[in-house]
């Protein structure tokens, strides 16, 4: 079995008395499917936002592709392979999806130190930004509107390429079909069947669909702390992962 | 916009501003003025337009230019193009070292940094009059003819001919950088932070460096300012001028180099020829026109343009 | 040294009921109100004109300022600054430094641009003398009435209904209005209290701080460390950095006149690096 490529060591994240994060030792193996569920304020997205570096962790250790990255800041994990997208789209309004891509992709070969050459003049990044964009079939007309003006689905696939764009090593997607209307989320879902292999997959979810069609392994996470992990018919069946849903439910 | 529409338009811009050397030659110190405040609000163009960096202390660095180049020559060194490479160095350094300060906490704190940095800046000049003669202003400026050929003379025509290229070259310099991939990421910056970080850019190494570059640049204008008029008041660090500048910049568009200018022009033009109203007159409207244009929103007078034009139909 | 001690003391609690209304814009809308001190030249110009003009007494004078500036501050927020609400800080920011230029060229054109002056009445003049020091009776004064508002506001954030929901509705506007907490109208309540003070503030501080159409842009900078210092949430952090300016700046004026302004300057720029997140500090950082 190869090395994991993302390992957590009793995580924790503390915001005043609150305990968003506890203790989480967590494992993302090479090339892994794996979801990440939880009733709400169960510390999810606080997870990633450590993972990512975004937010800093108040006690434990991070180690990505076997080196501890626990200090580092957020764009330098980011160099080193690892990529997002937000559960509320993050992208740059006034910008084309063109623009957009172009800019992660600018962004990833280093070339935004750059001032002397104009964009344009680095061969390959916009046809590489086109393809991309293809490949998530959005419209070409689309390609070249401010990313406001497009639809919500739309967005959200944009939201994937520019995590997409910059070839990460590992992946973490934020609820991707949250907010996204019946009729457009088949792009998105699709988009998330087609990743490639070699990249490792952390899902967070609500939809259970999704979930269970996609992980091939579940970490069950409730007020910040690791329930259960194991594979999905484990999953289905804990009672205890049931208990913790229902138990939001009856408050809820 | 169509590429020889724009191209003739840029002609347009440049080569009328260029015409009034033989067209308006009674209006000339007027104009080189006008270039020096169009530099002075293309350096906060990149700075809030593009990198969507919002300063109220920008004349800090405009007057640190100013006051560098007036006193290298004041003290004897009167060659002009060097001065105005002083100036920028001294203004970029001080943006440099200032710029940290001014990023650290949120987008707020930052604001009234630059506020505090430039009123203390101010104030310094103020005080320290045996270096930059205080209140009653840097006197004894003396330069030395561009690159020993061209006097500065009294009609303003060197003055003139010596701002509007030095506001030209600058242009081209910045809207190389604007179509750079650092150009991208600015923007990239302005438009959604957090989305730049997780894209893994260094924002803050990227703001201090369009922070350092704007001061650079608003250093030169200022320095132009200490050469052509050979004084230095205290006013080059005054709020006013921060506020106008920002108010040109609205005013004209943000985020397109050429609405600066435009704001800036439009501005100094309407300064003039209402310049024998009372002072109180002209606040009071300055204060209505920001108002008016906060509400509106974006995109200013270039904005409007642009927009019109796209509605233009098509060939 | 105990009188410079007790005149930076009676100048910050000034500097607090001028600033306090600001404080709760900030915390509340996350507006930056840079206007703000145009309402507290607006008071001071009406006092002024009272006593000087009208003959009216010294403190009906004060209370007349704080409702006109309360009433100012209400119509503006209603007419124009609800226009602005969620904006970007660039709009707010130049929305309220337009509005500062165009109320100061109003009083400009209207008053003049010289300081205005007033005589305190018989009873506020003089000093007392306590042997180990003198005591400025209007410096007293002011310690009195402002340490009285800060008492009442501090009971009618926490007593009162009103101050519980401004509480719930500071900390977080989103869960409030979820709650029923009509958030809005809670601002425009507040905001025209916060005026009404800064009018206050400025009509008894035309004695200490004088008076003149530059006086919102010359102050902003104190309203600004104060607020920013002293945070959003309550009432004691901006009472705390107010006092502690007062003092300062009091302090330096007298030790080190020579440097004068420059002192205030480097003091908000470097207790702004030390609590720089002072301004949006809520107990759980980002």
């Amino acid at each position: 079995m190869s090395a994991p490529v993302l390992e957590t060591e009793g995580l924790t994240r503390r915001f005043g008395g609150f305990v968003a994060v506890d203790q989480v030792s967590f494992t993302l193996a090479a090339g892994a499917r794996h979801a990440l569920i939880g009733p709400n304020g169960a510390g999810k997205t606080t997870f990633v936002n450590l993972l990512t570096g975004a937010l800093a962790a108040s006690a434990g250790r991070i180690r990505l592709l076997g080196e501890d990255v626990t200090a580092l800041p957020q764009h330098q994990r980011i160099k080193r392979g690892l990529a997002r997208t937000f559960q509320i789209n993050q992208l740059f309004g006034e910008l084309s999806p063109l623009e957009s891509v172009s800019l992660a992709i600018a962004e990833r070969e280093g070339l935004t130190a750059r001032w002397w050459k104009p964009l344009s003049a680095h061969a390959g990044i916009a046809a590489e930004a086109r393809e991309l964009l293809d490949q998530l079939r959005m419209p070409a007309a689309d390609m070249t509107a401010p990313a406001s003006d497009l639809p919500y689905g739309r967005q959200r696939l944009l939201e994937i390429a520019l995590a997409l764009a910059l070839k990460p090593r590992i992946l973490l997607l934020d609820e991707p079909a949250a907010g996204v209307p019946p009729g457009e989320s088949r792009e998105v879902l699709d988009s998330i069947a087609a990743l490639p292999r070699e990249v490792a997959v952390l899902l967070i979810e609500h939809d259970m669909d999704l979930v269970f069609r996609f992980a091939e392994r579940i970490t069950v996470l409730a007020q910040g702390a690791v329930l259960a992990e194991g594979a999905p018919a484990a999953i289905a069946a804990d009672p205890r992962v049931k208990e913790a849903y229902l138990g939001e439910a009856a408050h809820g | 916009m169509s590429t020889p529409l724009r191209l003739a338009l840029q002609a347009l811009f440049w080569g009328g501003w260029a015409s009034a050397y033989v067209l308006l030659p009674e209006y000339l110190p007027l104009l080189a003025q006008i270039a020096v405040v169009a530099l002075f609000v293309l350096s906060l163009d990149l700075l809030v337009g593009y990198a969507g960096f919002v300063t109220l202390g920008h004349a800090a660095f405009f007057g640190v230019g100013a006051y560098a180049a007036g006193i290298l020559a004041q003290q004897g060194w009167g060659e002009p193009l060097s001065g105005l490479l002083f100036g920028a160095a001294v203004a970029a350094l001080v943006g440099l070292v200032t710029a940290p300060l001014v990023l650290r906490g949120g987008d707020l704190t930052g604001i009234m940094v630059t506020l505090g940095i430039a009123m203390m800046l101010y104030e310094a000049a103020n005080r320290m009059a045996w270096l930059t003669g205080g209140a009653d202003g840097l006197q004894g400026v003396e330069m030395w003819p561009i690159l020993g050929i061209w006097r500065f003379d009294l009609f303003g025509r060197t003055a003139f001919v010596y701002s509007l290229l030095v506001l030209f070259l600058l242009f081209l310099l910045a809207r190389l950088i604007v179509a750079s991939p650092f150009g991208l990421a600015l923007r990239g910056i302005k438009g959604n932070r957090r989305r730049m970080e997780a894209l893994g850019t260094p924002v803050k190494a990227r703001l201090i460096a369009v922070y350092t570059l704007s001061a650079a640049y608003a250093g030169v204008a200022g320095a132009l300012l200490a050469q052509t008029t050979q004084f230095v008041s205290l006013d080059v660090l005054d709020f006013h001028r921060s506020a106008d500048a920002l108010l040109m910049l609205v005013l004209g568009g943000m985020g397109a180099l050429y609405g600066a200018m435009i704001g800036a022009i439009l501005f100094m033009v309407a300064h003039h020829t209402l310049s024998e109203l009372t002072p109180q007159f002209w606040q009071f409207w300055i204060g209505i026109a920001l108002i008016a244009l906060a509400i509106a929103g974006k995109g200013g007078l270039l904005g409007l343009a642009r927009r019109a034009l796209a509605r233009l139909p098509r060939r | 040294m105990l009188t410079v001690l007790i005149d930076g003391v009676a100048s910050g609690m000034l500097l607090f009921v001028l600033a306090c209304g600001l404080s709760v814009t900030l915390g509340l809308m996350n507006f930056v109100n840079l206007a703000h001190g145009a309402f507290g030249m607006a008071g001071g110009y009406l006092c002024v004109v009272l006593l000087n003009q009208h003959g009216v007494p010294f403190l009906p004078a004060v209370v007349a300022a704080a409702l006109f500036a309360a009433a100012l501050g209400f119509v503006l927020e209603r007419t124009l600054y609800a226009h602005l609400y969620g904006r970007d800080h660039l709009d707010q920011v130049l929305f309220s430094i337009g509005l500062v230029f165009v109320m100061s060229a109003v009083v400009d054109w209207l008053m003049g641009a010289r300081q205005q002056l007033i005589t305190l009445p018989a009873w506020l003049q003089g000093r007392w003398d306590f042997g180990f020091v003198t005591v400025g009776v209007y410096r007293a004064f002011l310690i009195a009435i402002c340490g009285a508002i800060v008492l009442a506001l501090h009971l009618g954030l926490v007593r009162t209904r009103f101050g519980a929901r401004l509480r719930a509705a500071v900390d977080d506007g989103v869960v409030a209005r979820g709650l029923g907490i009509p958030v809005n109208r809670i601002f425009g309540v507040t905001f025209a209290l916060g005026s009404g003070l800064a009018g206050l503030g400025g009509a008894l501080g035309v004695e200490v701080l004088g008076l003149d159409p530059t006086f919102p842009l010359k102050y902003m900078v104190y309203f600004l460390i104060v607020v920013a210092v002293g945070g959003a949430n309550t009432i004691v952090g901006p009472f705390l950095a107010a006092l502690l300016l007062g003092v300062v700046d009091v302090a330096g004026k007298y030790y080190v006149p020579q440097v004068g302004a420059f002192v205030i300057y480097t003091a908000m720029v470097v207790l702004l690096l030390l609590r720089p997140h002072g301004l949006l500090a809520k107990a759980s950082a980002r």
